[in-house]
Order: C-alpha cells, then structure tokens, then sequence
C-alpha cells in the first residue's frame, strides 16, 4: 500500500536537520531528552508519583495527629507537660515520618525505570536506536534523579507544613526559619531522590523488577527493622549501637531528624555515608549494564 | 555495508555464532537463512552491539556500531516487534528514539503515516495487533531514513496482505540503492524476495551466493515419467547414465538426464509415455538438503522415501503457489 511512498517521505528533510545541526554525534544531551520522553509517557510514573506524595503527606499527618491529640487528652497537667514536650521534639521529624514508607515508593519507581526496559524488551530497541551504554545509563539516572529530586521536595515540604498545621493548634509546631528545620526538610526531599537512586542502581545490576525491589525494601526497609534485634554487647564492645549508624536508613535519615541518638551520624555526614551506598548501587548497575548481553 | 570477520559467539559450551565472514552489500536484498536455531538472530544481535562477540569482529559502514554518530541514521533494524514498551504511545515510543538520535519531532509522523499507523499514534502498543506491532517495528527501523536496514524473520505471523506488504517495502528499499538485510528460515520467502543468500547453519556459514547460483548448485533438477512399461524405461536410462527410482506412486524419477534426452529414447525404443515432466527442485528443496546435516533440533531422522516425499509436496506447494 503505502510502499510507493517511500521514496517522497525520505526526501522529508531528516538529512537536512542533519547538516543544521551543530553538534556531530548522538550524545548525552540526545540522550537526556529521549529519557524525559519515556519517562513522562508511562502512566506508571505518574502513578507512583502521586503515591509518593499521598504515602509521606497521609503518614505524616497521622503522627502529627497522633502527638497532638495527646496532647489535648492529657487528664493530668503532669501528662500534659509530657505530652507537650514529646510532641515539640518531634515536631519535624513526627511530620516527616512518612518518608519510612515514601522511600519505598520511590525505591519502586527507581526500579522500574530501569528493569521495565528489560522486561518489555524496550531495551533491545533502545540500544540500537542509542548503543552507548555508559551515556544511556547517565541520562536514564539524570532523568529519574532530577523527576525523584523535585517530587521528594514537594513530598517533604507537602508532609512538613501538613504536620506543622497540626501540631500548631497545641503550640507544639515549629517554621523553616528554626535551626536545623529548613535542612531537614530539604533533607527529606534529598533522602528520597538517593533512595530512588540506590533502587535505580540495584535496578541496573538485576534486571527484573520484582527482584530489584525486594532488593531495595531489603537495604532500606529489613536492614533497618532488623538493626532493632540486634543485642547490646557491653559498653566497649562492638556491637549494635556501632552498626545502628551504617545502617542505610540511619546513616540517610539522620539528615531529616528521623532519629537522633548520640551514637549516629551527624546529618551531613550521614547523608554523605547514604550517598556512598547508593553510588556503590549506581556504580554496580553501571558495570552490568555495559558488560552484559542486552 | 555489514562486513562480518570471523565472527565468534559463545554460550558457556554452545556455540551459537561460529567463525562467520561475510560482506552484505548494498543495493541488493541479502537474504539471511537457516534453520531456526541456526545463529541468525545472534548474529544481527552482534551487528547491532546488543551482544558482544566472543571473538572476531563486525562492523557497519566500515565502524562498530557504538562508533556511529548518529546509529538510528545509518541502521534501521527490526529484530522482534515485540521490543516496545506496551504502556507508551506508537507516537512517544518513536519519539524517544527520533531525540536520541536528533531527528526532527515531524520525522515521527511521516514513518507513523507511512506503515499506516496514524490514526493509532496515540494509543498505548500494548493494545496493538501482530501485524500493527511488525508495522510500528518498521516505522522504527525507518524513522532516520538509515541506508542500511535489518529486518529478522519480518513476515512471521502475518496475514497475506502483511506479507505482499513487507516484500513490496523490502524491493522498494533495495530499489532506492539501500543495503536489505532480512532473514528467514522460509526458503520460499527468500526465493521471492532476496537476491543475494547467506544460508547458516548451527552458526557456520553454508553458501554466500546469489539466489539463482544458490539454485543452480544445489537444486537437483529431474525429469518425473509415467510410462505402462517402468521396467523397460529404468533400464534404458540406467544405460544412459541417468538414475531411476520408483517414487511409488506410477512415477518414477530420473535424475542425471536432459528431458529431451530421456523422451528421445523412449520414442527410438517404442515405449509410450504418459507424462514427462521436468521439476526443478525448489529453493527449498535445496535449502533443506543443504542444512539437513547441520539442523540443530531435528524429529527423528526422516528415511529417504519421506524426504522425497516431503519434497515433492513443497515441490507441489511451489506449482502452485
């Protein structure tokens, strides 16, 4: 049918923009606008965006709740002290608790934009269409960590003013402008992009979806439910309060006040040690995806 | 061009690509055949870098395919329809291919109007049929108008209309000087559509040649006769050099001998026919015969009569078609 069309369509310029352009070779800019397009053309993207938000902003809330409302239910005044002082210290990081499950909302979608390209086979075509890896790779983690960097803000600062609305009808709130309140909640949004990242990674280095997510929830979500069984040797030892900081969670957490003890991470260097491990995921992901048979 | 040197895949102990060398040249349809099994999609695999050979080396326009500026430009490849992602839009999945590649958003549209697809641009692949999905693989292998094109077994599972399509496409891509690369375990396909084989079998190269000479050395033309006197006309074509079997039917099948020939001697001697036929033996006849002895998974061996019964049946196959 359309066949003898041929010949007129391929006279429509294609090689014109090829003189027009100035740059002479497919590179990380191509690359970077073609990952925009694949990721903003699914609907699981916008899906597990929302979640995102509605997961940190609901959970949030529902600590905030809870420390206010024990606060107006106190029946002594003693109680009510308590409750207030319980409720002032954890008025950032009460707000911010759901970013606990919001992480793995992201650690999903981290996943997927890498192993979706393996399970539906897009990969195959995505290579041929752009066959160096290392750029590909780039732009794909550019992409995702730009889309997960600003919904982590938005999720953060979403759960935070939520949670500060609450809090703020017992005088238990607090605003950006306190010490330590702005870096937190930037934090927030930071701790989820690098969440999304280390999924991405592991993404990278599995290959399938549902291993690379029961991956990342087991680095993220067991290591650090499990770090609580852990026993207490005597003071001196080496034991659960030197491990409890590397934790991932901890180590990422410490910059958004998740908790605070004396024997973790100061936030910055935390975040940093968080960083490392997702760099290692990246850097892991990386080599799998150039040396192996795509 | 698509020059392949001693081109070497291997799967822990099995050997999938072995020492391959060949030249596909332009302007002409390559066809690409052999047994399922055989090493062709590995080797397009291997051409597109989605692989990485063992040993030996491919290049494209004289470069590894990494190497390319602009790939999509220069190569245009379908290796399988299925390779998409099922929840992007015909029109997204081939524009994330055109930005990777710096072509023009308008580029997208022509390829989609081309193989017919324009009033689906919009809807998800997943929802797409066999035949929609083969023609959103060609809308990508012709999206940077590419001087080279890979097509691997284009016209498994479509309808006739599918397949009258890609043939015509194919011949008309091959027309403008553009190099066709197309592969198929379907002699038939290739005797309608390619002019140059390369035939592999359990990953070796069997013949690189032209259909017609690919035909000529393999085919084994004979003469089919029906005669009420079988005994007298097998011994004078024995005489004459020509061998005779009774293919069981009424027939029996000279092999070595001019038709004429044979219709001479059978006047001189008295001996009425009732049928000369001279057959040449399909594409596929001589395809099946070449690759017999290198088929990777074969269903227990056929013996001689049911082999020459099978290929008398594609020989039929052939008549009419």
């Amino acid at each position: 049918m359309a066949t003898t069309t041929v010949d007129q369509r391929r006279a429509g310029g294609v090689h014109a923009k090829q003189s027009a352009g100035r740059r002479g070779r497919a590179g990380f800019a191509e690359a970077v606008r073609s990952e925009i397009t694949k990721i903003r053309s699914v609907r699981s993207t916008y899906w597990t965006l929302l979640a995102l938000i509605v997961v940190c902003v609901g959970v949030g809330a529902l600590f905030s709740y809870g420390d206010a409302s024990r606060v107006t239910s106190a029946a002594t005044a003693a109680d009510r002290v308590a409750a207030l002082a319980h409720a002032r210290a954890f008025n950032v990081s009460g707000s911010l608790a759901g970013l606990l499950i919001g992480q793995l909302v992201i650690a999903v979608l981290g996943a997927l934009t890498i192993t979706s390209e393996y399970t539906t086979g897009m990969i195959r075509t995505s290579l041929t269409a752009m066959p160096r890896r290392t750029t590909v790779y780039a732009a794909k983690a550019v992409v995702f960590g730009t889309v997960a960097l600003v919904t982590g803000l938005v999720a953060s600062f979403a759960s935070f003013f939520a949670g500060q609305a609450l809090l703020t009808g017992v005088h238990a709130g607090t605003s950006l402008g306190q010490p330590g309140v702005l870096r937190a909640v930037v934090g927030g949004g930071l701790f989820l992009a690098v969440c999304g990242l280390l999924s991405f990674g592991i993404g990278g280095l599995l290959r399938h979806t549902a291993g690379a997510i029961s991956a990342a929830v087991g680095v993220l979500f067991v290591a650090w439910s499990l770090s609580g069984f852990l026993p207490s040797p005597p003071s001196g030892w080496f034991g659960q309060a030197d491990i409890d900081k590397w934790i991932p969670f901890n180590a990422g957490g410490a910059i958004w006040e998740h908790f605070t003890g004396l024997n973790m991470f100061s936030p910055w260097i935390g975040f940093a040690v968080f960083c490392c491990y997702a760099a290692a995921a990246l850097a892991a992901g990386l080599i799998v995806f150039c040396r192996r048979d795509a | 061009m698509i020059e392949a040197r001693s081109l070497t895949k291997r799967y822990g102990d099995t050997v999938a690509v072995d020492d391959l060398s060949f030249t596909v040249e332009p302007g002409r349809i390559t066809g690409f055949l052999g047994p399922n099994g055989a090493g062709k999609t590995t080797t397009m695999r291997l051409i597109l870098g989605l692989d990485r050979p063992t040993s030996g080396t491919v290049t494209v326009n004289g470069r590894p395919f990494d190497k390319l500026a602009f790939p999509i430009r220069e190569v245009g490849a379908l290796l399988d329809a299925k390779a998409v992602h099922g929840g992007r839009s015909a029109y997204n999945h081939l524009l994330c291919l055109a930005q990777a590649n710096n072509l023009p958003k308008r580029r997208v549209g022509e390829v989609l109007e081309l193989v017919g697809l324009s009033d689906v641009a919009r809807k998800r692949s997943g929802g797409f049929s066999l035949g929609m999905g083969q023609r959103l693989g060609i809308a990508a292998a012709l999206l940077g108008d590419p001087q080279i094109l890979m097509f691997d077994e284009p016209v498994n599972g479509l309808d006739p209309e599918g397949i009258v399509w890609i043939r015509t496409l194919m011949k008309a891509l091959a027309g403008e000087g553009r190099t066709v690369f197309v592969s198929s375990h379907l002699m038939s396909e290739m005797e309608s559509t390619a002019d140059h084989l390369l035939v592999i079998g359990r990953g070796r190269l069997i013949a690189d040649c032209s259909v017609a000479e690919f035909i000529k050395a393999n085919s084994q033309r004979y003469v089919r006769v029906r005669t009420p006197r079988p005994g007298a006309l097998v011994r004078l074509a024995a005489a004459a050099g020509g061998v005779v079997k009774d293919d069981g039917d009424g027939h029996l099948v000279v092999r070595g001998l001019d038709p004429a020939l044979l219709g001479d001697l059978a006047f001189e001697h008295d001996i009425c026919l009732h049928e000369l036929a001279p057959v040449d033996a399909s594409l596929e006849q001589a395809f099946m015969d070449l690759t017999a002895s290198s088929v990777q998974f074969r269903a227990g061996k056929l013996d001689e009569q049911d082999h020459e019964r099978a290929g008398r049946e594609l020989v039929r196959a052939g008549e009419v078609a």
